[in-house]
Order: C-alpha cells, then sequence, then structure tokens
C-alpha cells in the first residue's frame, strides 16, 4: 500500500512520466462484490414487492381457472404466470432503479470507480434476477396444484429463471439507463411488464396474427414455451432446449446492449 | 537523489487544468421557444493544484464548481482545454480518472439502502482491492470516523450528516493520492467535521496526499484550506491563499446593522452610511476603512440611531467580503 503511494507520488510530470495508475476491479471479483450489494438492498427494500408480484401471479391463476379447464392452455397459464413473476421483479424494478440511479446521480458513484460497466449491469441483473426465485418457484407449484399438472420437470425452472432472468433483466437495465427521464424507464418497465403478463399468460393459439408477432418479439415468451412443454406427458426436449438457446442468446444481447447503455449513462 | 526528489516533489503539480470550458446547451421547451438559455458553466478556467495541498474551490451554488470537479473526475467531456492529474491527460483518457483520485459526489442514491459496513466494502472492492485487504480497510476507515456504532445501519436510516460521514469513509477506502469532495462536511455536526478533517490530515502528513475540496462555506473555507481558487459564473476570479485574498480588501472591515423597523434615514449620519450600504431586509451590511466604521460605530450607538438599532457586528474582512470585493454575487454563500 505504502509501496504503492510511495511510487505513485514520485515520477510526475516534472521529472518525466505519468503517476502509475492503481490496478482495476477484474470483471468476476467486481461483479461479485456489485451481486452482493444489490442482494443485500433487495432484501431490505424488495421483499414487500415480491409478494406483490407472487400474490399478482396467482391470483392471475385463480381467475383464469375458471375459463382454462387444463391440458395446453393451462401449460400456458401456469409457465406464463411463473415467468410473469420474472418479468415484474427483472424487467420492471430493475427498468426503475437504473431509471432512479440515473436521474439521482447516483451513476457517479460507480462511474468513478475502476470497475467493468459490464460488472456493475451483470451484478444488479444477477441480483434481481435470483431474487426472483422463491416467488417464481410457489407461482409453479401453486400452479401445478391448481391445474392438477405434472411437478415431475419443474426442475427446468433452474434453466428457465437464470435464461429468461437474464433476457428481461438487460431489457429492464437498458430501459431504465436509455429513457431520457425517470418517469418514462418506470413507464417502459410497466408496460414490458404488461407485455409479459398478456402475451405470456395467454395461450398463444387464440391470438390475432400481429398480436402472435409481438409475443415472438418478447425475450420472456422462450421461457414461457420452454416450461409450458415440460407439462406435456411426454416433453419435446429438443424443442425446449432451442426455447433455452433462444432465451439465452436473446439474454446475451440485452444485457450487451444493457453495458453499452451504462457506459453511455455514466459519461456525458 | 533521492531526497533531492522529494524536495522538488513536495509542492508539485498534482493537478493542472488550462482554458477549460463547458457550456450546457440551451434547453428548448415546446414549441422551439427557449427554456433555458445556454450556460458556459466553466468559461475558460486555469488551475494549478500542488501535491500536499487542500486546495479549495469556493463560490455560491451555481457558481460552476461542481461542473469543474466532475470534468476533474471523468464525469464530464469538456469542449475545450487540458486537464492533466499525476501526469496523466484526463480529457483524453477519462476512464484513468478513477484509478487516480477518489471523488464524493453530492448523491448517496447508489448506496442508500445498504449498511454502512457494506457500503464502504464494496466500494472498496470495487476500488479494486481483494476481499481480505477490503474488509481490513473498511474496519480501520469505520473506526477512524467514529462510525462503528452505525455500521449495521442502512445509510438512508442515518441522520444527513451521519449518511455523509459513511459517505465520506467510501472516499477514503482504497487509497488514492488524490481525492476530490464535494461539500463533504453539508449537515454534519462538529464532532463529525473534526473527525473527517483529521482523517484528512492524517492522510496529507502520512502519504502525502492532496485534496480538491468543493465548498460554499466561508468559515470552512478560511480554516481548513491551504489555497482557495474564488468561482463565479464558471470563472476563477481569484485564487491564492486565504489569508492573502484577505489581504486585496485591505484596511476595510465589516459593519453590519440590524435595525428594528425602518432605518433612521433622519439622523444625518445613518443617512450618510446609506448609500453604501447593502440592504437585505433589516440589515445594512457595509464595508468601510477602520477609522470610518469606528465613527459610523459611535453615530449608530447614540441618540435616536440607537433607539431604532436592533444589533450591530463590527467584524474584520472574510473570504465573503473578498469575493464581493472581486464581483461575485455573495448571496449563495454560508456561515456556519
Amino acid at each position: 500500500m505504502t509501496a504503492r503511494t510511495a511510487e505513485g507520488t514520485a515520477g510526475r510530470s516534472d521529472d518525466g512520466g505519468p503517476a502509475p495508475l492503481a490496478p482495476r476491479a477484474r470483471l468476476l471479483p467486481a461483479l461479485g462484490a456489485v451481486y452482493r450489494a444489490q442482494l443485500s438492498r433487495a432484501r431490505v427494500a424488495r421483499i414487500p414487492l415480491l409478494f406483490v408480484a407472487t400474490f399478482q401471479s396467482v391470483g392471475i391463476m385463480v381467475l383464469l381457472r375458471g375459463v382454462v379447464s387444463g391440458g395446453d392452455p393451462a401449460w400456458s397459464v401456469v409457465s406464463g404466470s411463473a415467468v410473469l413473476v420474472v418479468a415484474f421483479v427483472a424487467l420492471n424494478l430493475l427498468a426503475q432503479y437504473f431509471g432512479q440511479l440515473r436521474a439521482g446521480g447516483g451513476l457517479d458513484h460507480y462511474a468513478t470507480l475502476p470497475v467493468p460497466p459490464a460488472a456493475v449491469v451483470l451484478g444488479a441483473a444477477a441480483a434481481y434476477a435470483s431474487f426472483t426465485v422463491p416467488g417464481t418457484v410457489v407461482t409453479a407449484v401453486f400452479g401445478c396444484l391448481l391445474f392438477q399438472l405434472p411437478m415431475a420437470h419443474l426442475w427446468v425452472l433452474a434453466a428457465v429463471v437464470p435464461l429468461a432472468g437474464a433476457a428481461l433483466s438487460g431489457l429492464g437495465a437498458a430501459l431504465g439507463l436509455l429513457a431520457p427521464r425517470q418517469e418514462l424507464a418506470t413507464l417502459g418497465g410497466q408496460l414490458g411488464m404488461s407485455a409479459a403478463l398478456l402475451l405470456g399468460v395467454l395461450p398463444a393459439g387464440r391470438m390475432p396474427e400481429l398480436i402472435g408477432w409481438a409475443r415472438d418479439l418478447l425475450p420472456s415468451t422462450y421461457g414461457v414455451e420452454a416450461l409450458a412443454r415440460t407439462f406435456a406427458p411426454h416433453p419435446d426436449w429438443p424443442a425446449v432446449a432451442g426455447d433455452l438457446g433462444i432465451c439465452a442468446g436473446v439474454g446475451v444481447l440485452s444485457l450487451a446492449v444493457a453495458t453499452w447503455a451504462y457506459r453511455r449513462a455514466a459519461v456525458r | 537523489m533521492k531526497t533531492g526528489a522529494k524536495q522538488v516533489e513536495h509542492g508539485a503539480p498534482v493537478c493542472v487544468v488550462r482554458d477549460l470550458v463547458k457550456t450546457y446547451p440551451a434547453l428548448r421547451g415546446r414549441r422551439g421557444a427557449d427554456r433555458a438559455p445556454a450556460v458556459r458553466a466553466s468559461d475558460g478556467i486555469s488551475l494549478d493544484v500542488r501535491r500536499g495541498e487542500i486546495f479549495g474551490l469556493l463560490g455560491p451554488n451555481g457558481a460552476g464548481k461542481s461542473t469543474l470537479v466532475r470534468q476533474l473526475t471523468g464525469l464530464l467531456r469538456p469542449d475545450a482545454g487540458s486537464i492533466t492529474v499525476l501526469g496523466h491527460d484526463l480529457v483524453r483518457h477519462p476512464e484513468r480518472a478513477a484509478r487516480l483520485l477518489a471523488y464524493l459526489g453530492q448523491e448517496s442514491t447508489a448506496l442508500d439502502e445498504l449498511t454502512v459496513s457494506l457500503a464502504v466494502e464494496t466500494t472498496g472492492r470495487l476500488r479494486g482491492l481483494d476481499a481480505r485487504t477490503a474488509r481490513a480497510e473498511r474496519d480501520a476507515v469505520l473506526g477512524e470516523l467514529g462510525l462503528v456504532p452505525l455500521a449495521g445501519r442502512a445509510l438512508k436510516k442515518l441522520s444527513g450528516g451521519q449518511r455523509r460521514l459513511a459517505c465520506f469513509a467510501t472516499a477514503l477506502i482504497g487509497e488514492r493520492p488524490l481525492l476530490v469532495l464535494d461539500e463533504p462536511t453539508t449537515g454534519m455536526d462538529p464532532v463529525a467535521r473534526r473527525a473527517v478533517w483529521a482523517a484528512v490530515d492524517r492522510r496529507r502528513a502520512e502519504r502525502g496526499a492532496t485534496v480538491v475540496l468543493v465548498t460554499h462555506n466561508v468559515l470552512e473555507a478560511e480554516s481548513v484550506l491551504d489555497r482557495v481558487a474564488v468561482i463565479d459564473q464558471g470563472r476563477v476570479i481569484a485564487c491564492d491563499t486565504p489569508g492573502r485574498l484577505k489581504e486585496l480588501v485591505g484596511e476595510e472591515v465589516r459593519l453590519e446593522l440590524v435595525w428594528r423597523d425602518r432605518p433612521p434615514l433622519d439622523v444625518p449620519e445613518v443617512a450618510a452610511l446609506a448609500a453604501g450600504a447593502r440592504t437585505a431586509g433589516r440589515r445594512w451590511t457595509l464595508r468601510l476603512p477602520a477609522d470610518q466604521a469606528r465613527s459610523a460605530v459611535t453615530a449608530v450607538t447614540a441618540g435616536p440611531a440607537f433607539a431604532a438599532l436592533d444589533d450591530f457586528t463590527l467584524a474584520t474582512p472574510s473570504l465573503e467580503d473578498v469575493y464581493v470585493t472581486l464581483g461575485g454575487r455573495a448571496e449563495g454563500l454560508v456561515k456556519a
């Protein structure tokens, strides 16, 4: 420490070269630190909202129980409701968080630390996504009981939550960081979640063509479909893997966009 | 060689700013009407901050102090001019700022929901410390600032001054040779303020740390700063030690008169003073040579003038007087 400081004060412009730079924070340790910090703040501030998200999804399933009796539509309802919890937290709340951070000058704190932008975005996204796990599991189990679906393949959630979480939280972070005003970030997050609700929960077969396309564009759709397929008596595993692959691809893309948006927002 | 280098080094430039210009574009309202005109927030600023100094930027709100430090810290790109910190060109490489200096901004939104302990530790990790060093430095900094009793509490549950002190702790962890502090003591009680200045002094004495401090508090500026740049409307209107700046005001002293109701302008001596007074409600502020001030005090402390007088103070010049003498608008400065 002392040695570094001593070096740091020698060798300034008057006796030649510039002072050595302090080391950068490396990606993974920085990501871990952001993740841990975000998880702790989520624990304090977001538990009530997680309850809201879970009750919302459970409520939707109870409502639709009267309309949908079982089979293919029931698979969509249960998996759509479970992924909706991810959309609520990862898309909606993260868009709000980054919108608020940007508007309130909070990004300055990160921007004046030698931390890779990806670590901040990925750490926050991962924390929000992992925070959705309990709500998603509760919703899925409740849905299976309500519609008498098999729970044997619910382990697929272990892939659906992180992949859909990555795609949606990248989208949420990008929305929050790119929106010119904080209110627009909130609005964008809300709209995204509404889209995930309407397009994900309702069975796809009954939608008009245009809405069907919108559904195909929404990253959460592929998470919903992957989970829905596993309720079948003989799940089409290659199709499940294909859906999850699309989710992963969109996730990488949306997190890359979010990282770019962070860089853009941090230095003006 | 070694000692020679050391002597050259003391007072060597740490931060060199030349002809810095930053203009915020005009805000356009609806239908193309200008809502706010363009603002030249940095208007040709040049500064030299030397090693081991506590260098102040003094001015009222809106003078351009924060815009200047945001450029020093790489958060804002200047339109023109150069910034060199420890030999690095920060206009060309703004990302290097984070590896040369620690910045305490005015906002704490990023940390508000964390506990004091986690906020400090996380910042240390993000400043490149490994886990064990970050924990050790966290404990040392919390102890040094007297924050141990608050370590487990979330920042947003703390009072304004305590929260500010916790944010200051995040600026200290992961030692940097240059600290850029934007109004660090806002809302702090005297105990916390002392902790801040003691911590700054320790880093300066032991490691030759340099501090750039933004303040609009005149008393604080006079007591802690080695040199101060007085900023008004994006320009440096003076830059020297507080003592030498006060010599600019020379022999003048400041007389403040507070009237009970209306000033008794029918008293000739009072009427004579009225012309040179800066009026704020019932308060008059006058800057006078010492002998004139004495006779003015004699005049207002007798007869009908005294009956109308609520209070008066006579004081030697402060940096606020310097500011006004140099043509600045003193309304935004704080004396506390």
